[in-house]
Order: C-alpha cells, then structure tokens, then sequence
C-alpha cells in the first residue's frame, strides 16, 4: 500500500473525527442559543457549558490536523484549494474565530451575555454550511482551470441544486448529532428535565437528517453521475448506515440505552462517510486531482506516518485521560466538582 | 507608488495575520511557564499569594490562548490560501514540522483543559502542577516547530532540484536547516521573556494604583527576575544570530546595518537616515564593532551589499527595526537588572515611583520588540519567499479578491482586539486579588475552596 492510501486513510478518520466533535459543538452552540430565547436556558446550558468548556479548543486542532495533514500528503490540493477558496475558506476562518473567540469571552468573561449568545448560536449553523461547500467543489464542475490560476465559478455553485443540498445535510446533521449526544449526555447526568428535552428534539432532528441525506443522493446522480455510479458500488456500506439511523431512533425513541444510541448515531456517519470518500478515489477533486498522482514524495511520505505514529502514541493516553476527568467522570457531569 | 496587486495584498494580508497571531503566541509559549514556577513557589512555600498569582494568571490565559488559537488557526489557512505555489513546492519538503506541530497544539490544549479545570481536585497539590509541564512542553514545542518552518524559508535544505523537479527529498535535514538553531533559541527565548515582561508590567501597575501591594510586590520580584534571566538569554541569543546571518544569509546583516561595502574591520552603524544617494547621516557610528558583531573579531571582513545582486537587495528601512529591537532589549535588560539589584541591596528601595514606572514600559516594549525583530527577519529576507529558490512574486495566489478578504480580517482583527482588551479588564477590575485571597481563607476554613 502505498502513501497515498495511508495519508488518505488518516485524513479521513480525522476528518470524520471532526464531524463528530465539531458537530456536537456546533450544535450545543444553536440548542444553547434557542433554550434562551424559549426561556428553557436554566434547564439545558449548564450542562452544555460542563461538556463543552473542557474540550472546544481540542475539537478545533481536529480541524487543524486535517489542512495541514492534506497539504502534508497531498501538496498539489494547496495549489488548486488554496485558489479556489480564498473567499469561502476566508469566510469560514472568520465564522471560526468569531466563535472560538467569543465563546471564550462569554464563558470566562462576561457571563451570559446575549450578543456573544447569539453570535454562538448563529455560528453554529453558518460554519458547517461554509465548510461543506469544499466537499462540495471537489465534486468538481465549479473551477475553471487555466495557466493564469484556478478560479471558483461562485454563480454556479450557488445555483447548483447540489451544492444546496449539502448545506443542508451538514445542517442538519450538526443538529441531530448534537442532540443525540446530549441526551445521552443529560441521561448520565441524571438531568431528567434535560434529558425530555433534548430527547424531543433528538427525534425531531432525525426526521429531516434522513430526508437531507436521500436529497444528496438525488443531486449527486445530477451532477456528478460517475461518482454516483460507484456509490452504487458500495449500496451496502450505505445500507448499514441506515441500519444504525434506524436502531439510533427506535433506542432514543424507546428511552433505552442512549450510550448504545449515541454510538449507533457514530456508526451511522461512520459507515456513510467512509461510504462515500470511499466511492471517491482515486479522486481527492474531480477531475484534476487524484491520490496517486498529487501525493508527496515518499521520503516526506515516510516521514509523515512515523511522525503520525510517534504523535498518536503521545495523544491517545492524553485523551484517554482527558475523557475520564470530564466526559466519563460521574461526579463532574453531575456538577459536583 | 506602491502597486496594490494581489501579490502585495497577499502580503500585506499575511503581515497582518501574522503581527496579530505573534502577539498572542507570544504569551501563550512564555506564560505557561511563568505560571508552573509561581504554582510551585506557591507549594513549596505555603504562599497562598503565590497560588492566587497563578490562579489569576491563568484566567487571563485562557482569553490568550483562545484568540492565539483562533488567529492560528487563520495563519495555518492563510497559508495555502495566499501562497498557493509556495505550499505546493515547500509542502514536499517542509510538511514534517507543521504536521508534528499539530501534535504539539493537541498535547497542549488537552493538558490546558485538564489543568484549568482540575485546580483543587487533587489531594496532593503537587498533582495539579505537573499537569501544568506538559502545558509548557506542547507550547514551547508548538514555537519549535514552526519557527523550523521559518528557518527553512531562510535557508532551505534538505532537497536537490534538477530542471525544475524536486528531488532527493530529506525532511530531517529540511527541518534541523542552518537557520534553526539560532532562530529557535532567540525566538524561544525572547517570547518567555516578553511574557515575563507583560506580567511585570501589570504588578507595576497594581503596586502603582496602590491595590493589592503585598499581592504586587511578590509578583514583582518573580516576574522581574525572569525578565532579567531571559533578557541576557534573548541578547546571548540575537548575537549567536547575527553570527548565523553574517555566514548564511550576509545581504540580511547588511542590510539592516546599511553597511554597502565589503571590507575589514567593519563600523557597526546606528540609526542615523539614509540621503538619496544612499549616504548615512545623523548616525552613531561605533569602529569595527559590526566585525565584532558578526565574527567574534574586530578585524573580520563583513560582507557587504556591493556583493549581492541588486535585484536580490532587500529593502533598506529594515535597518531602523533592528536598531529598534536591539535598543528595546538592551533597555529592558538593564531595567530589570537595576531592580533585582535594588531588592539585594538593603538600603534601596526598590518600590519608588521612577523604578515602578520604567517597569510599566517593559512588557508592551518586550512584545514591540518581538514585532519588529519579525519585520526585520521576514522582510530582511525579500525578495524571496524561499531564498534562492522562489520569488515572493511566485509563490502567492492569482485571485483578485484578496484586497476584499484583507479588509474583512482587519475588521476581524479589530473586533477580536477590541474583545480581548475589554474581557481581561473586566475580569481582574472586578476581582481584586486581595478580595479573592480573603474570599480563598473564608472558603478553607468551611473545609474546601473552589
Ligand atoms: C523581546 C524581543 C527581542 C529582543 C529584546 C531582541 N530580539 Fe532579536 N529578534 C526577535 C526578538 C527580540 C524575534 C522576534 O524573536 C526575531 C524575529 C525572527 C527571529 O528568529 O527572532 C528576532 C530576530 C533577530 C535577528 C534576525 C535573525 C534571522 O533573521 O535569522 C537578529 C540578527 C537579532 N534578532 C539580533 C538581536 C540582538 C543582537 C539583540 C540584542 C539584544 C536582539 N535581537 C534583541
Ligand atoms: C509570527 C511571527 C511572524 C511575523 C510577525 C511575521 C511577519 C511577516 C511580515 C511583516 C511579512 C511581510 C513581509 C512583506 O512581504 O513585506 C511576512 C511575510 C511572510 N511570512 Fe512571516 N512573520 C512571522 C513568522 C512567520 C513564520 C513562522 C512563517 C512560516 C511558517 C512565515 C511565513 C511568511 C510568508 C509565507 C510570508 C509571505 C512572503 C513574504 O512576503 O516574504 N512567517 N511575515
Ligand atoms: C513563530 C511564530 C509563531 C509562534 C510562536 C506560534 C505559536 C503558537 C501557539 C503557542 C499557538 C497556540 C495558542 C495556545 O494554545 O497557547 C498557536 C496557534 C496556532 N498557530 Fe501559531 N505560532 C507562530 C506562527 C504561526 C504560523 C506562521 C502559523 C502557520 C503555519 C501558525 C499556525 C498556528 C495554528 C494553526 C494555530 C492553532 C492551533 C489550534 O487550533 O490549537 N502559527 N501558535
């Protein structure tokens, strides 16, 4: 196996990482948010601030790890990214530092400020979308490539049904996935007024998640039709992410056992996502960007997987232990420490 | 005049994020440690003022680091966003160190949520301080890691190129380049000492408004004495760098000492202005003490700009930012040096009025002096980008929105500025130590802080 399908293959569990992490973050910010305008904040943002004071600096090097890890494997995807997307990576980085920046002047700082509340929630929402257009344009047919650089078509891809409907699922799902994990999060908490709450908007959510996720399907089948010829290739990887949507539901449903739900919710995204970068290659952006031909020499190669080897020997102990004081700690959920 | 292409926007964009994000490295690399030594003294001697030192520093560190990260997180995309063509060649050759620094910023925030949020958990208090050496390994290694990124646009090594084709490629060599170690001791160093300086600062100016004194003048002594040890490290360190420019990268030395022709026993020229036949006037000028300087030896002979292509020339104003940053360290060096030497010597106060006030300059002097010590090595390296193999002009992108994107991140900046100011006031205007430390004695005696 070459480096191209190391590197692919990190990249990709990072960035799956990330959808997790950041959606959870993402979408306590707009929950949090809207608790307070339908005066229900007592009840939810305190256990929101436990979960996510600790770990929102830890969510953002996700993020980080993936740039600078595809420019690390694939050095070609800065020549052709980093023109293309001047303006929508220039606005996402600004979504993110507002974000990051005022939720630390909010929960350090003034308390309970309703700009920085809402400047939080509404962040929460707009980052996803921003960040989804960058799969979206490595479907390719938004660039127009020539000697003179690379340049995004924006009229194009806001007029792309395509490009809509990933908006959408990356909304969406921010918002299913966040209240999956804090119900089960409420649940450990033993917050039973939370936990209906944030219980009711869970089934709420899902409903829209699996409508959104059909939709992509349709636009893929529009506007890039090989790419979705191989997803076809993969029909059962699809097909057991909907398993896990469908016992996500029925356990959140039934009220039984929302770590096992939460976990069904992972493996849902896991098997769709890894379903659909796999279908992808050799493309990393369609049609001028493949694996093996933009991947880094294999001297750099080497060297980029030992220092993989060598960082995940350092972070996951670190994590461990992270994890225990904060997310599996009964007493710290609970508000006792 | 000036031409607003995108290529001088790109550079001014990138100057701008960068002389933002510095400032904020800056005291996230230096305060972690000031904070473990003040945590252990607070140990050691059963100083509850030392403890609430650290406690204190550390809220405001928090503000720090957030924005640090944000505006870092700007930087690393900019990074392709702007350079396009130069993160395609260099990626090949230099990704090592910035794939290794996410790890570095990984370990780090995971040990800074564990440390900030753990404060009294632990029954033996040494516990708690040894989560904060992991907090100071990921923040100085995270400064290692890119500053090794930097030296390799000074000096790039560990890579052959035949017709234009990269080749022969040895990460290691790329990263550990000639310019490394001198860089990294300098640029290390000084930012522990700029963050010293800038909690100095602050103790001056509670002493000076006559709050908390007993609380002030502890933290006075310790964040002063760090000033001066890392002062005389940070001027150890520029010299060994001027050596390193003087052999690697002599139109960097000449330049910023407008010294025009090679010769021995070199004048070492300080301020003074240029005439437009470039002849300096008003200077001071000091015999063969750039020769010194550079070799070790009065009569060394200095490369000078008669040497270089005039095409290869960099821009001759970075003379005043050297003197500037030179000037600002010897400055605070013998600051520091004076009160530590007052606080010996029995007889002397080292709590007058002049000394408080000279000690309010230097934290906002130290973090001016890191700024245009990077004016000066980054615009002292132009016109490349990577020197002797890219122009500036090539690496940067060709989209024409980048005047468009450069007035939204000043406004981002300008409002993250603004945040960061009015939070850290209301914060330590609010709390008062000496209210915070009764608040401390209250709690324990009812069995238990927070
Ligand atoms: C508190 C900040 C500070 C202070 C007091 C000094 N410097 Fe400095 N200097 C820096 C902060 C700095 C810096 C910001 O850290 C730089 C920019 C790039 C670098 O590596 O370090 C730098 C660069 C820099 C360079 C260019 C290195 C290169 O481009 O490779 C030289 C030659 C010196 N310095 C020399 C000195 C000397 C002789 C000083 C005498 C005391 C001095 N600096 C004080
Ligand atoms: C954090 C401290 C730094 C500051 C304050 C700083 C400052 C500057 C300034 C003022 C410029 C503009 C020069 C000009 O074009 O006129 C510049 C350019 C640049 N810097 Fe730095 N720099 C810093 C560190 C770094 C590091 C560590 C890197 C590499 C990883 C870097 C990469 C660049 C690049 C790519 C450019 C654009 C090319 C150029 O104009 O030379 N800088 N920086
Ligand atoms: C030499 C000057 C620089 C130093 C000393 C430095 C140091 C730091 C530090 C200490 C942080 C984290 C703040 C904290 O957690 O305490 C940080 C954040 C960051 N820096 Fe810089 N930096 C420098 C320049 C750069 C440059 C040129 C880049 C671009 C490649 C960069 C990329 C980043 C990124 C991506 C982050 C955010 C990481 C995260 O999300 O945790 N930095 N930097």
């Amino acid at each position: 196996m070459g480096y191209e399908y190391i590197g692919i293959t990190v990249l990709w569990v990072f960035l799956y990482g990330y959808l997790i992490v950041a959606s959870v973050d993402f979408g306590a910010g707009f929950f949090a948010y809207y608790a307070r305008r339908t005066n229900k904040d007592h009840i939810m943002n305190k256990l929101i601030s436990r979960y996510l004071s600790p770990v929102w600096e830890v969510t953002n090097v996700f993020f980080v790890f993936f740039f600078v890890g595809l420019v690390g494997f694939f050095p070609d995807m800065a020549y052709y990214f980093g023109q293309a997307l001047l303006i929508p990576g220039s606005i996402a980085i600004v979504l993110m530092a507002i974000r990051g920046s005022f939720y630390a002047f909010e929960s350090y700082g003034s308390k309970n400020n309703s700009v920085f509340m809402f400047l939080y929630g509404a962040t929460g929402l707009l980052i996803p979308a921003s960040l989804s257009t960058a799969l979206t344009i490595s479907e390719g047919g938004f660039l127009n490539v020539t000697d003179d650089g690379v340049r995004l078509q924006i009229t194009e891809l806001l007029l792309s049904p395509y490009s809509w409907s990933v908006v959408l699922l990356a909304i969406v799902s921010v918002l299913y996935i966040s209240s999956m994990f804090l119900s089960y999060y409420a649940h450990k908490a033993g917050d039973k007024d939370a936990l209906s709450l944030l219980r009711k908007y869970a089934l709420f959510w899902s409903i829209p998640t699996i409508i959104a996720s059909m939709t992509v399907f349709i636009a893929m089948s529009q506007h890039n039709p090989e790419h979705f010829d191989k997803l076809f290739d993969y029909w059962w990887v699809f097909g057991l992410s909907v398993l896990f949507y469908l016992i996500a539901v029925f356990l959140v449903y039934s009220e039984k056992l929302y770590g096992f739900a939460f976990i069904a919710v992972m493996l849902q995204f896991f098997f769709a996502f890894f379903g659909y970068g796999v279908s992808k290659l050799p493309y990393l952006l369609y049609p001028h960007v493949t694996i093996s031909e933009s991947v880094t020499p294999d001297a750099m190669g080497l060297a980029l997987v030992v220092a993989f080897i060598g960082g995940l020997l350092l972070l996951i102990p670190s994590l461990v232990m992270l994890m225990r004081m904060f997310l599996f700690d009964a007493d710290y959920i609970k508000g006792n420490k | 005049m000036i031409e607003l292409d995108s290529v001088m926007l790109s550079r001014m964009l990138t100057a701008m994020t960068l002389i933002f994000h510095i400032i904020f490295a800056t005291v996230g690399v230096g305060v972690p440690v000031m904070i473990s030594i003040a945590e252990l003294i607070g140990i050691k001697k059963k100083d509850k003022y030392y403890s609430l030192m650290a406690k204190r520093w550390a809220r405001g560190f928090t503000i720090i680091v957030a924005v640090g990260v944000v505006t870092g997180t700007a930087i690393g995309l900019q990074l392709s966003l702007l350079w396009p063509s130069f993160m395609q060649l260099a990626g090949k050759v230099i990704a090592l160190p910035l794939f290794m620094e996410t790890f570095a910023f990984f370990f780090e925030a995971i040990f800074l949520g564990a440390y900030l949020y753990t404060w009294d958990r632990f029954k033996n208090p040494m516990t708690h301080w040894w989560l904060s050496i992991p907090i100071i390994i990921g923040g100085t290694l995270s400064a290692f890691f890119i500053t090794t990124v930097n030296a390799f646009m000074n000096t790039p090594a560990g890579f052959d190129v035949e017709d234009g084709v990269i080749n022969a490629i040895n990460p290691l060599a790329a990263m550990f380049n000639p310019a490394t170690p001198t860089k990294v001791f300098h640029m290390v160093s000084s930012a522990y000492m700029t963050s010293a300086a800038i909690l100095a600062t602050i103790a001056a100016v509670t002493y000076l408004v006559k709050r908390d004194q007993e609380y002030a003048k502890r933290a006075l002594k310790l964040t002063v004495t760090a000033t001066l040890v890392f002062s005389i490290s940070t001027a150890v360190a520029g010299d060994l760098s001027a050596k390193f420019l003087a052999e690697h990268q002599p139109e960097k030395l000449a330049a910023g000492e407008w010294h025009f022709e090679t010769e021995e026993g070199a004048d070492l020229v300080l301020f003074g202005t240029l005439n437009d036949d470039n002849e300096i006037t008003g200077e001071i000028r000091l015999p063969k003490a750039l020769s010194f300087l550079a070799y070790g030896n009065f009569d060394a002979e200095v490369t000078g700009l008669d040497k270089i292509p005039d095409d290869e020339e960099p821009p001759l104003f970075i003379h005043y930012f050297f003197d500037l940053m030179v000037s600002i360290g010897m400055f605070v060096l013998l600051v520091s040096g004076l009160y530590v030497l007052m606080t010996y010597v029995k007889k002397w106060n080292p709590h007058n009025k002049l000394m408080l006030w000279a000690l309010t300059t230097i934290g906002p002097l130290s973090m001016l002096a890191i700024e245009f010590g990077w004016v000066y090595a980054e615009i002292g390296r132009h016109p490349w980008i990577m020197r002797g193999f890219m122009k500036v002009a090539e690496g940067a992108t060709t989209s024409p929105n980048v005047g468009a994107m450069f007035l939204l991140f000043f406004l981002l900046y300008f409002v993250l500025g603004i945040g960061t100011l009015v939070v850290l006031r209301k914060m330590f205007k609010d709390h008062p130590a000496e209210v915070e430390l009764e608040h401390l004695y209250t709690e324990v005696g009812k069995g238990g802080e927070r």
